[in-house]
């Protein structure tokens, strides 16, 4: 059983969000608390992109508030979220694949030397920082800060962006599908760094469609169908099973269960 | 983080300037063969530096805001509508040069801004709105110029210090725009690869979305883009209504598919998110070298087309693939590590 005490980080009050007619959200509510990794689990279209969109500012809610260490916040832009310590990593590492690794590091942030019109872009700066960051999290095979985003693998580029949000001081840290797009290996890799984050006492929102995954490293659990949250649990509350069938909406997997037996049973008296 | 001799050259290797480097040095060593000694001799390089150096002013900004992800096709429409507004001003009001500078590069900054305010506002594709205002300020140059003089074609004449800075020439071959391209390449090299706005503009070109996420000013950023094509045209502008003491309102529109074609031959990415200063300037010395060096080999100038041509189908397929090797080098270094 994980720990709920002290002030949430971040928490959402009864939020709703509607897009011309259509509920997206539907009176959703969840806290998150430092050092630990909320798993937000949902089928394709439950709203899992949505309300990480409330959360990093994109989208303002129709009804409901959010509040950060228990004061109201009002995120009217992405730059507000971020104000807040909120950072969002996408699928492919929001990063920029023809930027080398230095640059593409400290993009809207740009460490200068010099001064007035002499006011340059500190690449060696950039480089060696970025480097230090990534080899912080593990990833010990990028020794040059010149190189390409493109040329690193996804799982790197995941780590680069994670690196990048937490240099930048994120507390919460949203990590969107993180996992779709990896190999095996790939994933377990970025699992890590994503303990790493929690370890140091950031805060991260995990969205996945993967139990597994989620099952590895999650402290706390909330699943979204159709807009609303049909289920907030905690580590060991719920077995894998209990998971995928209410992922899939419960009843429904149960009738395609049974429709799925009765035609491979027809399929056998063919043969 | 000492790089050996070999990643050294196997960066350098993999960088898109080599490709235009070598693609200048070819057609250079060509015309040189079958141009024979007047191509290489001063008159030679006059030629094709005086054509380069105008092109330079306006394919500079042209790759800023292509690596930015965006296209200015009104460029040739701004030159036009620049020299003949400083023609206009100086030359049929005849008010000092001064004052018909200043409209004329106000007109390539405000059509700029208007460009740049609609591609940002609207989120229309910049092909279409800078192709738009290509066939409206060249409607609205052609019908004003008739309506207030009667003709298409204005004269300028005086001399004026400033008609020396802008349309002189030294060694009475060399145009003084040389100086003017040289200084744009400088600034822009500043801007590109010194200064901190060089990341937002290959951060606009390679991910949007991202970068405006990061904090980087989106629109701010992309109407500066916008306004320096435009100013690069209408420096373009008045310096041909000074070099040739007058204008007509059909000049300068080859601007428009020139100053493409030598950033592409350049490396740089119609996608948008890479590209250098060297490269640009190294596209636009081939296009020059190409446009000028048929006329010192005796054949039709026409073949100079069919080179560019192909020239830029290589350049686009070199181009595309250098993109490819970029975004899968690390899958192949990791199968190598592993």
């Amino acid at each position: 059983m994980t720990k709920r005490t002290g002030t949430p980080i971040l928490s959402l009050k009864n939020v709703s969000k509607v897009f011309a007619g259509y509920r997206a959200l539907n009176d959703v509510s969840l806290e998150v608390y430092p050092g630990q990794v909320l798993c937000l689990l949902g089928d394709n279209g439950a709203g899992k992109s949505t309300l990480i969109k409330v959360l990093a500012g994109f989208h303002e809610p129709t009804s409901g508030s959010l509040e950060v260490n228990g004061a109201p916040a009002n995120f009217k832009s992405p730059k507000d979220a971020s104000n807040a310590g909120i950072a969002t990593v996408h699928q492919f590492g929001g990063t920029f694949p023809l930027m080398s690794i230095g640059r593409s590091f400290f993009v809207g942030a740009e460490p200068t030397k010099g001064w007035g019109p002499f006011k340059r872009f500190d690449k060696k700066f950039a480089n060696e920082t970025a480097v230090r960051e990534m080899q912080a999290l593990g990833i010990t095979r990028v020794t040059d800060g010149d190189r390409l985003i493109g040329g690193l693998s996804g799982g790197e580029r995941q780590a680069a962006a994670i690196a990048r949000a937490v240099h930048f001081g994120a507390n919460v840290l949203i990590l969107d599908e993180p996992t779709a797009a990896l190999g095996v290996k790939e994933a377990a890799h970025v699992l890590r760094i994503v303990m790493q984050a929690r370890n140091k006492g950031v805060a991260v929102i995990l969205v996945t469609h993967n139990v597994s995954h989620a099952l590895t490293v999650g402290d706390h659990f909330a699943v979204l169908i159709h807009g609303s949250k049909a289920d907030d649990f905690a580590k060991g509350e719920r077995t894998r099973e209990q998971i995928t069938d209410l992922m899939a909406g419960g009843e429904a997997m149960a009738e395609l269960e049974k429709e799925l037996n009765t035609l491979t049973g027809s399929v056998e008296k063919i043969n | 983080m000492a790089k050996t001799l070999t990643t050294r050259l196997r960066d350098l290797a993999r960088r898109p300037e080599l490709g235009a480097l070598a693609g200048t040095v070819i057609v250079y060593v060509f015309f040189s063969i079958y141009g024979g000694a007047d191509f290489t001799a001063l008159g030679g390089l006059s030629a094709w530096a005086n054509i380069a150096a105008e092109l330079l002013i306006i394919s500079l900004p042209v790759g800023l805001l292509m690596i930015a992800g965006e296209f200015d096709l009104s460029v040739g429409s701004v030159v036009a509508g620049s020299s003949v507004t400083l023609a206009l001003v100086s030359g049929y009001y005849g008010l000092p040069l001064i004052v018909g500078i200043i409209a004329a590069l106000s007109l390539g900054l405000l059509s700029g801004f208007l460009n740049g305010l609609m591609v940002t506002r609207t989120k229309v594709p910049s092909f279409i709105v800078t192709l738009a205002m290509q066939f409206g300020l060249a409607g609205l140059t052609l019908g004003l110029v008739r309506l207030i003089t009667g003709t298409t074609s204005i004269r300028l004449d005086g001399e004026s210090w400033l008609k020396d800075v802008f349309g002189g020439k030294f060694d009475n071959q060399f145009e003084n725009a040389i100086f003017w391209a040289i200084g744009a390449a400088i600034l822009v090299t500043w801007v590109l690869q010194v200064s901190n706005y060089g990341n937002w503009i290959f951060a606009l070109g390679g991910d949007i979305v991202s970068a405006r996420a990061a904090g980087v000013p989106v629109e701010k950023t992309k109407i500066a883009l916008f306004m320096s094509t435009g100013l690069g045209a209408s420096i373009v502008g008045v310096i041909q209504a000074l070099l040739y003491n007058g204008t007509s309102t059909g000049g300068g529109q080859s601007f428009v598919f020139n100053s493409v074609i030598a950033v592409v031959i350049g490396g740089v990415l119609l996608t948008g998110g890479y590209g250098s200063v060297l490269g640009i300037v190294l596209g636009t010395c081939t296009f020059a070298i190409v446009n000028q060096g048929v006329y010192y080999t005796g054949w039709d100038s026409d073949w100079a087309a069919l080179i560019l041509g192909i020239l830029l189908l290589a350049a686009v397929l070199m181009n595309n693939t250098f993109r490819r090797l970029a975004l899968s080098g690390g899958k192949k270094e990791v199968k190598k590590n592993d």
